[in-house]
């Protein structure tokens, strides 16, 4: 290899540190730089508003909050990751989760089930209504080509439409209240919180914050997505259709079955989003017109700056969720709140380019070392 | 020809090219003078680099290292439009025409005049008949080019680069797609060409037609420049062979016979219609039959029907009719996982595009293929560490030069990848062996190593269908040899009693074994010129 010192700085840091911590630090300095530059062109002064952030950051509080939504964030983006690694663009998370969500609060404050069943059994529901809803779009493409793009991001819309429709007219809870929501799922089917573990070993919660036991379900899905993806003939199959569907082809996989398992399995993953708010967040318990929508987009963002791996997606949902709760309290500071999202579009962008960048630059060089050395060996290859 | 009367002034002069590809050096210091005014060949195998080289002339893409001259200014092109603003065209093997225009149309397509209503067409035609009428090129400026044959076709691909105003003109294979009376017709439209100051640089792996027709030879193999010949009358073809090969090649030949009557793959009326084109067929009928212990080999001008046959013999699009059996199973309807499953290894044409995933590492792409099967997996899970192990195997076994089995495909040179491929196809106990152009684009050494496989494979009692491009390989190698002729089978013959020459008169058509009434005297005609032209 060449002489280190000759090499770029970028060359040097990722040969040292590994891309995977370099190219998230450069992104946050950029990140930071740009939006400092925002609020100096805004006439704020950028010291105090990352020192309140700061502030905001540095409690038990924020931490359980990050945790609890960083959860819900993480789940979307293997949701999404599923499709992105085989080359399918899953946009209809969204409506995947939202339908899901539905059905399952219906029918789970309908059921009367022991903890044991009651659970698995809205979570079951969620998971089939998401797959289910992903099956059309899946359907599209494999019989008739439709791309999944356009479809999902249509269907979307039709499930807001039918979920308000159902929510108002035959879900809707009749106890007179002017709220528009399903009945409260009842204890026996909502997930346990951490807080008496914690307690019991002594580290109790503040007042009010609830570690949620959804994070459990997290972190079971990101196994789980693991060892499917690395560990599986199917993940196998999975990646390969996404790098090289000739290769996959050749190699027997059916592309069309293909294309609508992983599109269902995307579907059912998304499903699980909802599980989230509907059985672990004390100020839901049901599905309304306040229910955290959305999701399903945040998870596109997540994916991305996760490159689609287990635990980057762990990382890119604690630092996303992180940016949100910093920047939240800020309007009250006199600060514009739109800096958080500054803040998230600055740190994608550039984690995904220095990202792409250092790949290709490793790439190159790796193809350019076997490329000098197969030259030897062709002069070497007679003797 | 025009050598003496311009000998002092260079057209083109290319010095120490270098271009690089994910796992191939394509060039690796390539040098070319081509004179003003004059014919020049290029000459080397398949995968020599004469396409890149070309490429890299002709601004499509730029060397890794290198200089560029043109009439004596150094160039450096970003793009083809660079190229044709110092006037050089080229005409590519596969045609770039819109079949639904006209000729003028073609012509004047991407280089309008500029203005937004008029796009030149009385101009065009004119200095269309013009340049036809001058160098021979005659083609009917208003004829639909659905509706011309393949040599005037080509024709209207000269005539564009012309009417940009090129005065040196590269072709890439030009003779590859023609009948020979075309073949004579275009070197005269060069010889007219040449005679007016332009100059002509042709590529070409056929040796006579370059002795008759080029001014100057230049000579690659394995990306380097091996020969010059500036006076093509001092050398004949046997020269030229050996420099292209270089003469340490061993040669692709089988020892005794291990046919045998068991039969390992048996194809039967199989045809397949031709994508959007219903009614017609892009393999018509075909009969195979390879028994344990035989190599089967496909000759034939690229495009009529071989990747067709892989494909159904793979699984991978449909068939219109015809039975396939793998040792007695129909295996017609099969999906390709199961056909793979069942035994039917497979080289692909295109490694990179079919047969492996760059970006993963070896291991990963051993179990390619395999993914279903011992030792790689259950068909459930992958067995990570089993996968290893084999791939450390297959490495060691078959020669593959790399420092881990965990390093990504990319790394590896095309013949190593290549080893590769044959090491995970040979090592999972295939039945029936599918390989196709086994040893293109690949270096000597690897080559030799194929070949050997290829052998070993026969002896171990597998069926091989061998699919090449390289005559001398599929003739030495073969113990069956069918000739594929606008899908279908226009001749079987017996290996040992035939020539490149033979074969190729077969391979363009103009002779065939199938029809019972042409047989004794085409075949007869067909070794009569061959003889004739071979030891002239």
């Amino acid at each position: 290899m060449a002489d280190t010192t000759e090499r770029p700085l970028l060359d040097r840091l990722a040969s040292k540190f590994g891309p995977n911590i370099v190219a998230p630090v450069i992104a946050a300095v950029v990140a930071i730089a740009v939006s400092s530059l925002t609020l100096l062109a805004g006439g704020y002064n950028p010291v105090r508003a990352f020192t309140e952030i700061g502030k905001v950051l540095w409690s038990v509080e924020s931490l359980i909050l990050i945790l609890n939504r960083g959860a819900w964030y993480y789940v979307a983006g293997v949701a999404v990751a599923v499709g992105f690694k085989m080359g399918l663009f899953n946009i209809g998370a969204d409506g995947q989760y939202r339908l899901g969500a539905l059905f399952a609060a219906y029918f789970g404050a309908k059921a009367d089930l022991p903890p044991v069943l009651h659970v698995p059994y809205i979570v079951l529901i969620a998971v089939l209504v998401g797959g289910m809803w992903a099956a059309i779009p899946g359907v599209l493409k494999v019989t008739r080509g439709v791309n999944e793009v356009i479809s999902t991001i249509m269907l979307n819309f039709v499930a807001t439409g039918i979920s308000a429709w159902l929510l108002g007219n035959y879900f809707r809870r009749e106890d007179g209240t002017l709220l528009t929501a399903t009945k409260v799922i009842p204890i026996s089917g909502r997930l346990p919180n951490f807080n008496r573990i914690l307690s019991s070993i002594g580290l109790g919660l503040p007042k009010g914050s609830v570690l949620q036991g959804y994070i459990v379900i997290a972190i079971l899905v990101g196994i789980g997505y693991y060892i499917l993806l690395f560990r599986s003939r199917f993940g196998f199959e999975l990646r390969v259709s996404g790098e090289n569907p000739a290769a996959a082809k050749a190699s027997g996989v059916n592309p069309k079955r293909m294309v609508l398992t992983t599109i269902i399995l995307s579907g059912a993953i998304a499903g699980l989003i909802g599980i989230g708010p509907l059985l672990s967040d004390p100020t839901h318990y049901k599905y309304s017109d306040q229910f955290p929508f959305t999701l399903g987009f945040t998870g596109l963002s997540l994916a991305l700056l996760g490159r689609n791996h287990p635990v980057g997606i762990a990382f890119a949902a604690i630092i996303w969720h992180a940016i949100e709760r910093g920047t939240q309290p800020l309007t009250t500071k006199g600060f514009p709140q739109e800096i958080g999202k500054i803040l998230q579009g600055a740190f994608l962008l550039t984690a995904v380019i220095v990202f792409e960048v250092m790949q290709r630059r490793s790439q190159r060089e790796a193809v350019r070392d076997a490329a000098v050395k197969s030259s030897v060996q062709v002069e070497a290859a007679p003797a | 020809m025009t050598n003496t009367a311009v000998a002092s002034a260079v057209a083109i002069e290319l010095r120490d090219i270098v271009k690089r590809f994910p796992g191939v050096v394509a060039n690796d210091g390539v040098d070319l003078t081509v004179r003003t005014g004059s014919i020049h060949a290029i000459v080397g195998e398949n995968g020599a680099g004469k396409s890149t080289l070309m490429k890299t002339l002709y601004g499509a893409h730029r060397p890794d290292e290198g200089t560029i001259r043109v009439n004596g200014a150094e160039q450096s092109f970003r793009s083809p439009r660079d190229a044709i603003a110092v006037g050089i065209g080229m005409v590519f093997q596969h045609f770039q025409l819109a079949d639904n225009l006209t000729v003028w149309e073609n012509i004047v397509l991407g280089d309008e005049p500029g203005s937004w209503y008029r796009i030149g067409a009385k101009h065009a035609r004119t200095k269309l008949r013009e340049l036809g009428v001058r160098y021979g090129l005659e083609v009917d400026p208003d004829a639909l080019v659905a509706d011309l044959g393949v040599g005037q076709k080509q024709r209207v691909e000269i005539l564009k680069v012309l009417f940009r105003g090129a005065r040196i003109i590269i072709l890439d294979e030009p003779t590859a797609v023609l009948v020979p009376q075309e073949v004579d017709e275009l070197f005269k439209s060069l010889a007219e060409l040449t005679a007016g100051g332009a100059t002509a640089i042709f590529i070409s792996h056929k040796l006579d037609e370059v002795l008759a027709h080029a001014d100057a030879i230049t000579v690659i193999r394995a990306g380097k420049t091996v020969g010059e010949v500036p006076d093509p009358s001092k050398v004949n073809s046997h020269d030229l062979a050996e420099l292209m090969v270089g003469s340490e090649l061993p040669s692709p030949e089988t020892r005794e016979s291990t046919v045998t009557t068991d039969v390992a793959l048996e194809i039967t009326g199989l045809s397949v219609a031709t994508p959007g084109q219903a009614h017609k067929l892009a393999l018509d009928n075909i009969n195979i039959t390879i028994h344990r212990g035989e190599i089967v080999g496909i000759a034939g001008v690229e495009g009529n029907g071989q990747a067709e046959l892989v494909e159904a013999i793979l699984g991978l699009e449909p068939i219109a009719s015809g039975a396939i059996e793998l040792f007695g199973h129909d295996i017609t309807k099969a999906s390709t996982g199961d056909r793979r499953h069942a035994g039917i290894g497979y080289i692909p044409e295109d490694r990179q595009k079919d047969g492996m995933v760059l970006s993963f590492p070896l291991w990963e792409n051993c179990a390619l293929g395999h993914q279903r099967q011992e030792p790689y997996g259950d068909g459930r899970w992958i067995d990570r560490a089993a996968s290893l192990a084999r791939t450390e195997q297959i490495i060691r076994e078959f020669d593959v030069r790399t420092p881990s089995s965990d390093v990504p495909a990319l790394t590896l040179s095309g013949g190593n990848q290549q080893k590769l491929i044959v090491g995970r196809e040979m090592t999972s106990s295939p039945k029936v062996l599918i390989a196709s152009h086994p040893t293109r684009g690949i270096d000597v050494g690897a080559q030799a190593a194929i070949w050997e496989v290829m052998r070993l494979a026969r002896s171990m009692g597998l069926g091989v269908l061998l699919i090449s491009a390289d005559l001398e390989e599929l003739i030495g190698l073969s113990d069956t040899l069918h000739v594929i002729y606008d899908g279908r089978i226009n001749a079987t013959l017996v290996p040992a009693a035939v020539t490149p020459k033979i074969l190729g008169t077969y391979m363009t058509g103009s002779a065939r074994t199938d029809d019972p009434n042409l047989t004794a005297t085409a075949a007869a005609a067909a070794a009569a010129a061959a003889n004739g032209a071979d030891h002239g």
